[in-house]
C-alpha cells in the first residue's frame, strides 16, 4: 500500500534572454515523473545539481504547483487526497500530514524566535491543545530529538545554538505534528563529517518510531544507502533508474547510474581512483529533444538511442525501473 | 615543549620543500587569544601531494594561510618556521615574501569560483595576475600563448578565456581558478576545499586532472578538505588536525589502514561508503572545544573513548607509530583496527 503515488508530474519554467523580453523557451525541470513511496518507507531522490530533484520536493509539500501530473496522497480512511486540486477544507489536513526539513538550518529557522516558539508554532497553526499541554508535547519533541534536558534549549535562540542543534530543531518542528512524510531536502549537506551522522541516525529512527516517511533528496549516494530503503536516480527531470538501495548500488543498470556511482570517491587509498567514462558537465533541458535525455553524454549510445524518443521507465524485473533502450531484463 | 622533529628521509629520500617546524599562531580577539595552530609540524617533498584533514575550525586553513603570510592582521606567529628550501618564511618582509607569493606557492582558496569578478573577462583576470608576479614581465603574446597552454591543461577551450564568469558553469568557473593557480609556475599549490561545492562527476573529473597536472609537471599540491574520501584518492601523505593541534602524520596508506589516533580512527569510522559491506557508520560524540580555553593535558580527551587520567594532565607529543606514521596518543596501541566498535 503506497503513502504517495505520483504520476506524471511536470514542471516548465520559462527561460528569457533577458528582463521584459518574451519568453523563448522552458527548461524542464521535472518532466514526466512517476513514483510512488510506501508507508514508512524512505525513498531516496539521488542526482547532480539542477537535475530537478528539489523541485519535486517541493512540489510534494506544495511549495510548487505541477503544470501537469497528479500526486495522490492515501488516508489512514482508504480515501485519496489529489494535493494538486486540493479543496479549501482539505488545505489544514493535508499541512498536518506533509512537513518539509530544509539544508540550511543557518536560513530556515526563525533567527528572532525562540526554540520553544519555532518548535510550537505548528501546534498553534492547527489550534492543537492548550499552553499546558503544548508545552508538554514541545518538551518530549525536544527530548526525542536529543536536546536535552529540554529546559536548558527551550528558550534559546537560533544563534545560542550550533549547526547540528538547529537541524534537531528543524527535524523537532517539522515532526511534532506527527506527519505521514517528511519531504527532507540534503538535511545534512551543510554539516561536519562528525554530526552528519548522528543527525542521520536521528532521522531514521525518528521514522520507524513514528512510522513516518521521508521523501529524502541528496546528491550523495553513500548517504542515500544509509538512509533510504530504495533509490531514484534523476537526471534532467527524468527518473531514470529506482530500485531497492542494495540492488542498486551493487548492480546499476543505467549507464548515467553506472557513472555516477563510479564517480564516488572511496574512502580507501589502496583502491584506483574513480574512473570517470562521461565527459563534460549537467546542462540544464531547455526545450530539449525528444530522444533519450543522457544520449550525448553517454558512454554507450547506440543508433536506437538517438533515432527513438526518450525511453520509458520500465519494469526489468526484482521491482527495479529503468528508463534505458540497452538494458533488457537479463541483466538483473 | 619543543616540535617532534619528523625524519625527513623518510618521504623517499626526495628533498624537502617546505618543511614547517612546531608553528604555534593565535588569534588576538577581543574576548581573548584563540590558540587556532598548536605546535604544528610536517614536511613536504617535491612533486608530493599531502592532505590536511579535520573537522571546520580545526586549523587547517589557519596553517595554509601561514605558509603563504596571508592570516588575518590579528595573527601572531609565536613560534616556529615554515622554511622554504631553507629559507624561513616568517622571518622575511611583505616586500621579500611577495616574490614567494604566487610564484613558488600559489593557493585555491576556497570558494574561489565564485570570486571572479562579474565584470572582467577570465582570461584578462589571469593576465593581471601574471603581469603582477612574472619579472621580468612576460611578453603580450607569450602571456596570451600561456593562457591557452594553461587552459587546455586544465580541460578548458582555450576560447573560453574571453567569456565572462557569469556564462561558464562551476566546474568551468573552478578549472579556471586552477589555471590561474599555475599561471605563475609555482612549485606548490594550496588547495582549500577544491571540489567542495561540485557535483560527484565533475569533482572527480577534475582530481583527475589535478593529478595528471601534479605528475606531468613535478608539482607539490597540499590539499585541505574535510572529505576523507577525497583525501584517500590523491594524496600520499596525510596530516589529520584536530582543535589546532596536528594529532596524526603519515603516509595515506598506513594513516587509512591503520589509524592510531582516537580521533583519526573515530573520523574514519564516520563516513558513510557507497562500497563495500554496509557498516554503519560510527557518530562522533560531542563538538570541538572552545579554542578561547583549550582543554587541559591532550585536546581530544574529552571526547575520546580510551582518555585516562595521564591524558587530562599531559599533553601527548608525536610518538613515532610505524616507519612513516606519527600519532600524538597516550594509548595509541588501543585504538582498534579498522572496522572493529569502539567502546
Amino acid at each position: 500500500m503506497s503513502l504517495v503515488k505520483v504520476e506524471g508530474l511536470r514542471r516548465l519554467f520559462p527561460v528569457s534572454p533577458g528582463l521584459f523580453r518574451r519568453k523563448t523557451g522552458f527548461v524542464h525541470a521535472v518532466d514526466d515523473l512517476d513514483f510512488e513511496i510506501g508507508i514508512g518507507e524512505s525513498l531516496g531522490l539521488v542526482g547532480e545539481s539542477g537535475c530537478g530533484k528539489t523541485t519535486t520536493g517541493r512540489m510534494l509539500v506544495g511549495l510548487e504547483t505541477p503544470d501537469q501530473g497528479s500526486i495522490v496522497l492515501g488516508q489512514a480512511d482508504g480515501t485519496q487526497m489529489d494535493v494538486v486540486n486540493l479543496r479549501a477544507d482539505q488545505r489544514v489536513k493535508f499541512r498536518r500530514q506533509v512537513q518539509m526539513i530544509f539544508q540550511d538550518p543557518y536560513e530556515s529557522i526563525n533567527p528572532r524566535r525562540t526554540v520553544f516558539e519555532t518548535v510550537g508554532e505548528p501546534l498553534l497553526i492547527h489550534g492543537i491543545g492548550d499552553l499546558g499541554t503544548r508545552e508538554e508535547q514541545i518538551r518530549e519533541m525536544l527530548r526525542k530529538v536529543g536536546l536535552a534536558p529540554p529546559e536548558s534549549f527551550m528558550f534559546r535562540y537560533p544563534h545560542e545554538l550550533s549547526g547540528g542543534q538547529r537541524q534537531r530543531v528543524a527535524i523537532a518542528r517539522a515532526l511534532i505534528l506527527q506527519p505521514r512524510l517528511v519531504v527532507a531536502d540534503e538535511p545534512t549537506s551543510m554539516l561536519d563529517v562528525s554530526i552528519r551522522i548522528s543527525i542521520m541516525e536521528l532521522m531514521s529512527r525518528l521514522a520507524k518510531q513514528m512510522g513516518v516517511s521521508y521523501l529524502y533528496i541528496t546528491h550523495d549516494l553513500a548517504v542515500a544507502r544509509y538512509m533510504c530503503d530504495r533509490i531514484a536516480v534523476m537526471y534532467l527531470g527524468k527518473v531514470v533508474e529506482i530500485g531497492e538501495t542494495e540492488q542498486l548500488l551493487a548492480n546499476p543498470l543505467h549507464p548515467y547510474t553506472q557513472a555516477l556511482l563510479s564517480a564516488v570517491p572511496v574512502p580507501d587509498p589502496s583502491l584506483p581512483p574513480p574512473q570517470v567514462q562521461i565527459k563534460g558537465g549537467i546542462g540544464k533541458a531547455v526545450d530539449p529533444a525528444p530522444e533519450c535525455r543522457f544520449v550525448d553524454r553517454c558512454p554507450q549510445a547506440a543508433d536506437v538511442c538517438r533515432s527513438t524518443p526518450h525511453p520509458p521507465l520500465e519494469d526489468k524485473g526484482g521491482g527495479r525501473l529503468v528508463s534505458c533502450h540497452l538494458v533488457d531484463r537479463s541483466s538483473i | 615543549m619543543t616540535a617532534p622533529k619528523l625524519p625527513l628521509e623518510e618521504s623517499g629520500g626526495r628533498a624537502p620543500l617546505l618543511e614547517v617546524d612546531g608553528l604555534v599562531m593565535r588569534y588576538d580577539t577581543e574576548a581573548g587569544e584563540v590558540s587556532a595552530v598548536e605546535n604544528v609540524s610536517f614536511a613536504l617533498a617535491r612533486g608530493e601531494a599531502m592532505g590536511l584533514v579535520g573537522e571546520s575550525g580545526c586549523g587547517k586553513t589557519s596553517v595554509a594561510l601561514s605558509l603563504l603570510r596571508l592570516a588575518p592582521e590579528n595573527a601572531r606567529y609565536q613560534s616556529g618556521s615554515v622554511r622554504w628550501e631553507g629559507v624561513n618564511l616568517l622571518d622575511l618582509s611583505d616586500q621579500q615574501m611577495r616574490e614567494y607569493r604566487w610564484a613558488e606557492i600559489s593557493m585555491v582558496f576556497q570558494g574561489a569560483m565564485n570570486a571572479w569578478n562579474p565584470v572582467y573577462r577570465v582570461g584578462a583576470q589571469i593576465r593581471e595576475a601574471m603581469d603582477q608576479h612574472f619579472d621580468p614581465p612576460l611578453g603580450s603574446s607569450e602571456t596570451e600563448q600561456r593562457i591557452d597552454q594553461l587552459f587546455q591543461l586544465v580541460g578548458l577551450d582555450p576560447a573560453v578565456q574571453r567569456r565572462y564568469p557569469h556564462e561558464l558553469s562551476g566546474g568551468m568557473r573552478q578549472r579556471a581558478v586552477i589555471a590561474m593557480a599555475l599561471s605563475c609556475d609555482p612549485k606548490l599549490i594550496i588547495a582549500d576545499e577544491p571540489t567542495t561545492a561540485l557535483d560527484v562527476i565533475v569533482q572527480a573529473q577534475i582530481l583527475e586532472e589535478l593529478k595528471e597536472i601534479q605528475q606531468d609537471l613535478g608539482l607539490s599540491i597540499l590539499y585541505i578538505s574535510h572529505d576523507m574520501a577525497v583525501i584517500a584518492q590523491v594524496t600520499d601523505t596525510i596530516g589529520v588536525m584536530y582543535a589546532g593541534k596536528m594529532v596524526e602524520f603519515g603516509s595515506t596508506q598506513e594513516v587509512f589502514h591503520r589509524p592510531s589516533h582516537p580521533y583519526s580512527f573515530l573520523l574514519l569510522s564516520s563516513i558513510p561508503s557507497v562500497t563495500g559491506p554496509r557498516r554503519r557508520p560510527m557518530s562522533l560524540e560531542g563538538t570541538p572545544p572552545n579554542l578561547l580555553a583549550p582543554p587541559s593535558g591532550c585536546r581530544f580527551h574529552p571526547r575520546c573513548p580510551w582518555a585516562t587520567e595521564q591524558c587530562r594532565q599531559e599533553e601527548p607529543p608525536m610518538m613515532p607509530i610505524g616507519p612513516s606514521q606519527w600519532a600524538a596518543c597516550w594509548n595509541a596501541e588501543q585504538v582498534p583496527q579498522m572496522g572493529e566498535p569502539a567502546p
